[in-house]
């Protein structure tokens, strides 16, 4: 039985298994040595990285909401400088694919910051988190406009060179797949989703919202229907490889996410459950792909009879 | 190197104390000992019960109340949907539990050392007299709004003095509050050391009197917590740029992992 997982195309990524962890749930790995073999994952996205550091959304930032939680972090990160002299190290990038997550506020900066990531060795891609407003565009949010996508895509290849682009899409929009094919026509590799869903949630005895900054994204089991509908359509719409995610916390919802197209998963706020949750998924679902006779994943993979 | 720090505990009770209006609302959970080398007071432990449904996804942090041969114990106090569920855990349940976590207290021997304790935030102080190696250089001053059995105050009062102070009225509480202020300034007098856990309103007192008075002073947070390993950024606390913790960055630091026990100086309480 292989769990092995290779991106097709250029891109040259590899991949143990599928299970990957999700960006903003998984700290910088080091976070979770303790807990478990780092190298038996599939690869790590770590938190999101800036070119400044930043102090992120004001307290309360995340509550718990049925099956899943809302969270405004606000990518509070001591940017990427830091990131590379201070915690990449730590990490066995030989043995475990690290990809980078960013984070910017205009295309520019996208590519500045690409670029310094790009020269580093331990990283196995980069990830690009669209769903972050664009300031010189009056705020709208890169991943919510084909147009805005495509931009921020073509400035992070042009500033990657060899490293892959992974782009992470956001579910808050009308037609996912519209954003899809712009940000494949603008090169990207890869493409993950999704990204949490906008929400809200308030207290009714202190008349106050749940997270300081009133709205924030909601993520766990609760989305997974959604996660895995976006996964679906984007699967169609393109040809290049897809990273799927949203909700998943158990081996069965990482089968469902590659029966609908999926190459490889992500796993995130179910990292929460326990900290040794990731790596007991990995063997978790190879006892799951055993006790289905799935021999090849690949073979498993866009199976899904309409 | 990799440790196991994350196992699957069973609980050995689940016992209320005292009542409130006929209810049980305070909780001493034992749980098996795990397997740990050291603890510290002020350290805390993620709790999740393993019977749990996905529909409450993260675990409780609780403070470490006690460690002994054969036992592991947390007090707590049902104020959400999470402890409301924690107060059915009965004998035999299992529990995932990952720890011990966190900055603890600090521990100087021969300073004289006064504890301010308001509400459940007794716990952790509770470990402190009981590891303290010296007890005779502890005393404790308890405010609480709940009666006195409700809390695990007998046991503390065996090891060092302590004053309890029942607060029914805005008048009691602020008696209180000028009784420890005027604690706070004696033991500042004398280098000694305060120690605080408890509601945030009661922290940011203790705060001001401790700046006021310029008192070394520690105080431990009770923040919302989702991972309690310093990932998910959701427990953070303002800095100030005294904060001397490594790795602490943007001004903000997680409670879990530079805390819950912070200086009183190198925080800002403004925020939730
Ligand atoms: C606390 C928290 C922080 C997150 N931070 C980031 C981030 O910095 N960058 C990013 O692209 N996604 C971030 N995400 C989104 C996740 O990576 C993931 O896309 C989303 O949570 C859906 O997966 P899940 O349901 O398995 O959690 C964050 C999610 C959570 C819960
Ligand atoms: S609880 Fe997640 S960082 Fe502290």
């Amino acid at each position: 039985m292989s769990t092995n997982v290779t991106l097709p195309g250029s891109t040259g990524l590899q991949f143990k298994n599928p299970i990957l962890t999700a960006s903003g749930t998984f700290g910088y790995g080091v976070e979770f040595a303790p807990y478990g073999d780092l190298t038996t994952l599939g690869g790590i996205v770590v938190k999101g990285l800036s070119l400044e550091p930043r102090a992120g959304n004001p307290m309360p930032r995340i509550a718990e909401t049925p099956c899943g939680m809302l969270n405004a972090v606000g990518l509070q990160n001591s940017g990427v400088e830091n990131f590379i002299t201070e915690k990449l190290p730590k990490l066995p990038t030989e043995q475990l694919p690290v990809i980078a997550n960013i984070y910017a506020c205009d295309p520019a900066e996208f590519g500045e910051l690409t670029a310094v990531l790009a020269a580093e060795e331990g990283i196995a891609a980069i990830e690009v988190n669209i769903s972050c407003p664009n300031v010189q565009e009056g705020g709208i949010l890169f991943g919510q406009d084909p147009q805005q996508a495509a931009r921020v895509t073509e400035a992070v290849k042009k500033a990657a060179g060899v490293k892959p682009v992974i782009i992470k899409l956001s579910p808050n929009v009308t037609d996912i797949t519209t954003i899809a094919k712009a940000v494949e026509g603008a090169g990207a590799n890869v493409i993950s989703c999704i990204n949490t869903l906008s929400g809200m949630g308030v207290d009714i005895r202190k008349r106050k919202p749940l997270i300081a900054n009133v709205i924030g994204g909601l993520s766990g089991p609760a989305i997974k229907p959604v996660a895995l509908r976006c996964t679906y359509q984007v699967c169609k719409a393109v040809s290049i490889p897809v990273i799927g995610m949203g909700g998943i916390a158990s081996a069965e919802d990482v089968l469902e996410f590659i029966l609908v197209g999926a190459h490889a998963v992500q796993v995130g706020t179910a990292n929460f459950l326990r900290p040794d949750f990731s790596f007991r998924l990995v063997k978790e679902l190879e006892e799951l792909m055993e006790q289905m006779n799935i021999t090849d994943l690949e073979e498993y993979r866009g199976s899904l009879q309409l | 190197m990799h440790q196991e720090q994350c196992t699957t505990l069973t609980v050995l009770d689940n016992v209320p104390f005292g009542t409130v209006s006929g209810e049980n609302l305070f909780f001493a959970l034992r749980i098996e000992r795990p397997e740990w080398a050291d603890w510290q007071p002020g350290q805390f432990v993620m709790l999740r019960p393993e019977g749990w449904a996905l529909d409450m996804m993260w675990a409780r942090p609780f403070s470490i109340c006690r460690v002994s041969k054969r036992d592991l114990v947390i007090f707590f106090q049902v104020v959400g949907r999470g402890t409301k569920r924690l107060a059915t855990l009965k004998t035999g349940d299992k529990v995932v539990l990952w720890g011990p976590l966190g900055t603890p207290f600090a521990v100087e021997d021969k300073t004289p050392t006064l504890l301010l304790a308001g509400g459940i935030g007794i716990a952790p102080l509770v470990a402190y007299a009981q590891k303290h190696p010296q007890p005779w250089n502890l005393h404790m001053e308890f405010g609480h709004r709940m009666p006195l059995n409700c809390y695990p105050f007998e046991s503390i009062n065996e090891r060092i003095t302590a004053a309890n102070h029942h607060e029914r009225s805005p008048e009691d509480l602020a008696h209180f509050l000028d009784l420890i202020e005027t604690s706070i300034a004696e033991y500042a007098e004398s280098d000694g050391l305060v120690l605080a856990c408890g509601p945030t309103p009661f922290l940011k007192a203790v705060q001001a009197f401790a700046a006021k008075h310029n008192a070394r002073c520690q105080l431990s947070l009770e923040n919302r917590m989702a991972c309690g390993v310093g990932a998910c950024l959701g427990c953070v606390t303002k800095t100030t740029e005294k904060m001397t913790a490594k790795g602490v960055a943007a001004g903000r630091a997680q409670a879990c992992e530079h805390g819950p026990v912070f200086w009183a100086d190198q925080i800002i309480l403004d925020e939730e």
